[in-house]
């Protein structure tokens, strides 16, 4: 076995997480993604190193992941994240059929075959209304943290309807509905709904089947699974804690440790040139 | 003498005028909508009434119009925005054929007829790309109050190609276009050809036929003036009375009415 680290860089927070020689996760570490991404890389890569007590020389392969990855200077090897979130949400819940992945700015419905590839995909990066930047503006017009989301939907008894059309123009219905009377947390709760509504439409045009995995950012949010499971009249996977962040992370360590031990076994030399694992394994 | 006024109860900002007989603005007011639309309406036209020092029977006719329009309590009618920012346009320059008026949440492109008639419209109403909005997310990201945004971007010696359409995006967008090193004045100008490209397609929907009359707040700005003229190749008309464009629309609205209801009654004096 050999120690890789499997870096996901993504539009709001850059994730790390090393895989160790027992194929136990090791270490890991996020940070804000902000806009020097290879800082950020690096950042949390070194976090990852200190926490897994490891050098960086110890690491056999650097896979660099999500939206960045190019702007990884010192990664060994790329792959997409929409392989690197099905390798590992496949690797959590083997029986996952569709997964709703969901971060800052964008959401991906990825729907895999028998042999838990990639079958179809559909994702929304133009729109912040379908993002968790919609809830974060949402709480940011009631006076609240990303922070708080979470906490302040938990607390809400019933949804307040919010159209979610866009992220801009609900700044006035949350004022509106502020002024007329309504809780923050049904607000916030009513916004959940407006995403979640937005995810099952991504879903069904990937042609949802069961099992459903749930990943991203937002997903941290307890309400999220909660009202998905309510739209799906269905029981959903939630990688538990932190996981839910890193599982993309998580693939594409598991996606470079399988290159390297093909590479290893059929004797060829060990591609660092930085390519995306999809090209190299057509070469 | 008599008077008519219009409020113009917009996402961003209220607006008030008050004209007289002759259809000439004699007072304005300007507020912020804030979250109070109510308020901000009665506040509108109060301080209307003020700078014109007038009372309010004096004025015999109110008309809203805009967004909050039916938030207008004192009002005796409302009309679309649609119809008054025709109106307003077609006032200021009576060759207008095609108004665009440009707001803080929405951009709408309007044909109208010879007779300032409203013949087609066409509006975004569902994304908050293309509309002042995404000025303000410029604004907020470059920290350059929104009045000095036009004036920076005239600066400016090649765009930075905006490639987000989403407002929420293009705040990040901004700041790493200035995180990779480029000029603010390049970045807002991109900006601004990106809304002028919005826009420009919101026209070709209702058909562009000249004279083209730019209305609404933003039409305060001068980058956004050039970067439509530039891209339209043609002059648009502006007045500085832009954002007041729909006030005075309903304000002439009102005046009609006014002169309506006394029409019978001089033609029944002009018999005797």
């Amino acid at each position: 076995m050999s120690t890789i680290i499997g870096i996901d860089v993504g539009s709001t927070y850059t994730k790390a997480l090393i895989l160790g020689e027992g194929g136990e996760i090791a270490g890991r570490a996020m940070t804000n993604t902000s806009f020097q991404l290879a800082k950020a890389a690096r950042w949390a890569m070194d976090l990852a190193l200190e926490r897994a007590g490891l050098e960086e020389s110890e690491l056999d392969y650097i896979v660099a992941t999500g939206f960045g990855r190019h702007q990884v200077p010192f990664r060994d090897v790329n792959v997409t994240d929409l392989t690197a979130s099905a390798r590992g949400a496949a690797f959590l819940y083997p029986n996952t059929k569709t997964i709703l992945d969901v971060g800052g700015q964008t959401m991906k419905a990825i729907r895999l075959d028998e042999d838990n590839k990639v079958k179809s995909f559909r994702l929304n990066d133009k729109c912040a209304a379908g993002t968790g930047a919609f809830l974060e503006k949402t709480a940011r017009y009631m006076g609240y943290g990303t922070e708080e989301i979470g906490s302040l939907a938990a607390t809400s008894k019933e949804a307040v309807p919010i159209s979610g059309v866009c992220a801009v123009f609900a700044e006035s219905e949350v004022i509106n509905h502020l002024s007329q009377g309504a809780a923050p947390a049904d607000i916030m709760h009513g916004s959940i709904v407006s995403l979640v509504d937005r995810s099952v439409q991504l879903m069904k045009r990937v042609r949802m089947e069961p099992e459903f995995t749930l990943i991203g950012g937002i997903l941290r949010f307890e309400t999220m699974a909660r009202v998905v499971r309510q739209y799906l009249k269905s029981d959903v996977n939630v990688p538990e804690g932190e996981m839910v962040q890193f599982t993309t992370a998580l693939g594409a360590a598991i996606l470079g440790q399988r290159r390297l031990q093909k590479m290893r076994a059929e004797g060829t030399a060990v591609s660092r040139t930085g390519q995306e694992i999809a090209s190299l394994r057509s070469q | 003498m008599a008077y008519a006024s219009g409020v113009d109860v917009g996402s961003t900002q209220t607006k008030a005028v008050i004209i007289n007989e002759d259809g000439e603005i004699v007072s304005r007011a300007l507020v912020d909508t804030g979250a109070n639309v109510v308020k901000a309406a009665e506040l509108a036209y109060q301080v209307a009434l003020n700078n014109g020092d007038l009372r309010e029977e004096e004025v015999e006719y109110v008309i809203g119009t805009g967004y909050g329009r039916y938030r207008v309590t004192f009002g005796n009618a409302q009309v679309t925005e649609i119809s008054c920012h025709a109106r307003g346009g077609a006032r200021m320059f009576p060759e207008t054929r095609t108004v665009l008026d440009m707001g803080g949440q929405d951009t709408k492109a309007i044909r109208v007829s010879a007779t300032g008639e409203v013949l087609d419209f066409c509006m975004n109403d569902k994304c908050a790309a293309g509309t002042g909005r995404f000025l303000g997310a410029a604004s907020s990201a470059l920290e350059i109050p929104l009045d000095d945004l036009g004036p920076t971007a005239l600066k400016a010696e090649k765009a930075v190609r905006i490639s987000t359409t989403c407002t929420v995006f293009a705040e990040s967008e901004v700041l790493s276009w200035l995180g990779k090193g480029k000029k603010i004045e390049d970045i807002l100008w991109g900006v601004h050809q990106s809304i002028a490209s919005r826009s420009v397609g919101l026209l070709r929907r209702v058909g562009i036929e000249e004279e083209l009359t730019f209305t609404g707040g933003v039409a305060k700005n001068i980058g956004m003036i050039k970067a439509l003229e530039e891209n339209l190749e043609l002059r648009l008309n502006v007045s500085d009375e832009s954002h007041f464009m729909g006030a005075l629309g309903a304000a002439l609205f009102a005046l009609d009415h006014i002169l309506a209801s006394r029409a019978p009654s001089a033609i029944a004096e002009g018999r005797v």
